[in-house]
């Protein structure tokens, strides 16, 4: 059948037969460089689309229509005006701090790619700690935005940088503990161990409550921890200009866009991983026949239809609520939060140890 | 691909944003203007420098913040094997987090999660 797994075993024993190992390998990374950099592009062209769709429908417009079939072209449109624009760099800015950060935050969101099961038996790297490699590695592009506002010389971003450090740092503790909870059921920080352990059902139906409640949290937390509408303060346009890209124009901009819709997808990706049982396909207890027809649908087409529900979840949030202060926003986490994760960590704890769960 | 795969990554990700910014660089003929360099804020000229200072709370944040990570960091090993070892470790972390909260209970008493 039809399957990614069967398309990269093919390439690989092709490669491994026609030339030498050092060749073949070379080879095999320039076809990993080349997808991931097509996977992006494209990702890139489709999620920008799709906000622009989503958040049209919602407000009973049209949205890009002219461009292509249904304005399916218009990003491609708009990336090619990037591309013509001058890159300009501000007065006064730390030219190499400048340039570097763009770098930083594409360099983040590509490397945590790495550990992600895109269908079965389709992965980079399957990392033994992948749980925390995710983690550790999605903190690092705080970093980078910190290094965009500093360095711009202007005020805005330099408060909007610090907004979003703050914001990011916050909310990386209840999604922490929210993908803990998981971590207790399953006894393994292996994404693909985790995605093997819902085989006969998805998390967040078998682990009842508290699995549902850390999926919220997860929810909510990544939503916060991306920059998105509720939690978008730290580029708030009608205080901020831009935030922390304000003084960033042509390509630059672009990679700092790019890197956002990426990470979109990327935290996503692991909500799926972890709470709707990544490439696992749908099953209901012994219903034979029904299992069978989920099984025929290919392991990639369940996952990316997985993320992409909770990408529109997202979206879906942008135009439900309102903006929250900052106030409000550090309050939601420190005072609601991280008290309640930790509790339902306690939750999930008692639960994995008495076995009640399916 | 194992360990090999992160410096395919990294060396993806900065063929991907140089290429982007050396072919934005070689088709676009810019002219210079004063005005380019100027900060983006309101039109007239700025006011002093941006480097000020800013609220301090941020720095408060980021000091509780660190607690709870390294206390998060504690958490993974304990997570994987839980299940196994059961109410003994249930009962270390239930010590172990109520400690912490004491310590979260005494930040929130000082106001120190108090935005002002």
């Amino acid at each position: 059948m039809f399957s990614l797994e069967g398309i990269t075993d093919a390439i690989y024993s092709w490669l491994n037969s026609t030339f030498n190992p050092t060749i073949a390998l070379l080879i095999e990374f320039a076809i990993v460089v080349v997808c991931v950099i097509g996977l992006f592009a494209v990702l890139g062209l489709v999620l920008v689309f799709m906000e622009r769709k989503v958040s049209a429908y919602m407000q009973i417009r049209l949205g890009p229509n002219r461009v292509g079939f249904k304005g399916s072209m218009q990003t491609m449109a708009d990336t090619l005006k990037l591309v013509l624009k001058e890159g300009l760099v501000p007065d006064g800015a730390d030219k190499f701090l400048f340039n570097l950060a763009p770098f930083v935050v594409m360099i983040v969101a590509m490397l945590i790619l790495a550990p992600i099961p895109f269908a079965r038996n389709f992965q980079m790297w399957d990392i033994n700690i992948g749980v925390l490699y995710v983690t550790a590695v999605s903190s690092l592009s705080v970093i980078g935005i910190l290094m965009a506002g500093w360095s711009s010389n202007n005020k805005y971003s330099l408060l909007g940088a610090m907004r979003s450090g703050a914001q990011i740092v916050s909310y990386e503790l209840s999604a922490g503990l929210a993908v803990l909870s998981i971590v207790v059921l399953t006894g393994s920080l292996q994404l693909s161990d985790i995605v093997n352990s819902q085989q006969d059902g998805w998390w967040i139906f078998k682990g009842h409550i508290p699995a549902i409640i850390s999926f919220v949290i997860f929810i909510i937390a990544v939503t916060a921890e991306t920059n998105r509408a509720p939690f978008d303060l730290a580029e708030a346009e009608s205080e901020l200009t831009a935030g922390f890209h304000t003084e960033y124009s042509g390509m630059r901009f672009a990679l700092f866009f790019l890197a956002e819709y990426v990470n979109i997808f990327i935290v996503c990706s692991i909500g799926a991983i972890l709470f709707l049982g990544g490439w696992m396909p749908f099953h209901i207890g012994n219903w034979e026949a029904f299992n069978h027809v989920m099984d025929f649908i290919p392991s990639s087409v369940w996952f990316f239809g997985k993320v992409f529900f909770l990408i529109f979840l997202i979206m879906w949030f942008r135009w439900t609520f309102p903006r929250l202060r900052i106030d409000q926003l550090l309050n939601l986490e420190w005072k609601y939060l991280l008290p309640i994760s930790m509790f339902n960590l306690l939750l999930m704890t008692l639960m994995a140890i008495m076995g009640w769960y399916f | 691909m194992g360990v090999s795969s992160l410096l395919v990554l990294i060396f993806a990700a900065i063929a991907f944003s140089a290429g982007g910014i050396m072919v934005a660089k070689i088709l676009v003929k810019g002219s210079k203007n004063p005005q380019k360099g100027q900060a983006y804020e309101c039109g007239i000229p700025t006011e002093g420098s941006p480097w000020n200072q800013f609220n301090v709370g941020y720095y408060l944040f980021a000091l509780i913040f660190l607690i709870f990570d390294v206390e998060l960091v504690f958490l993974y090993p304990w997570a994987v094997v839980v299940k196994q070892i059961g109410f003994a470790a249930f009962g270390e972390i239930i010590v172990f987090l109520f400690i912490l909260f004491m310590g979260f209970l005494y930040a929130h008493k000082k106001g120190a999660l108090k935005w002002n």
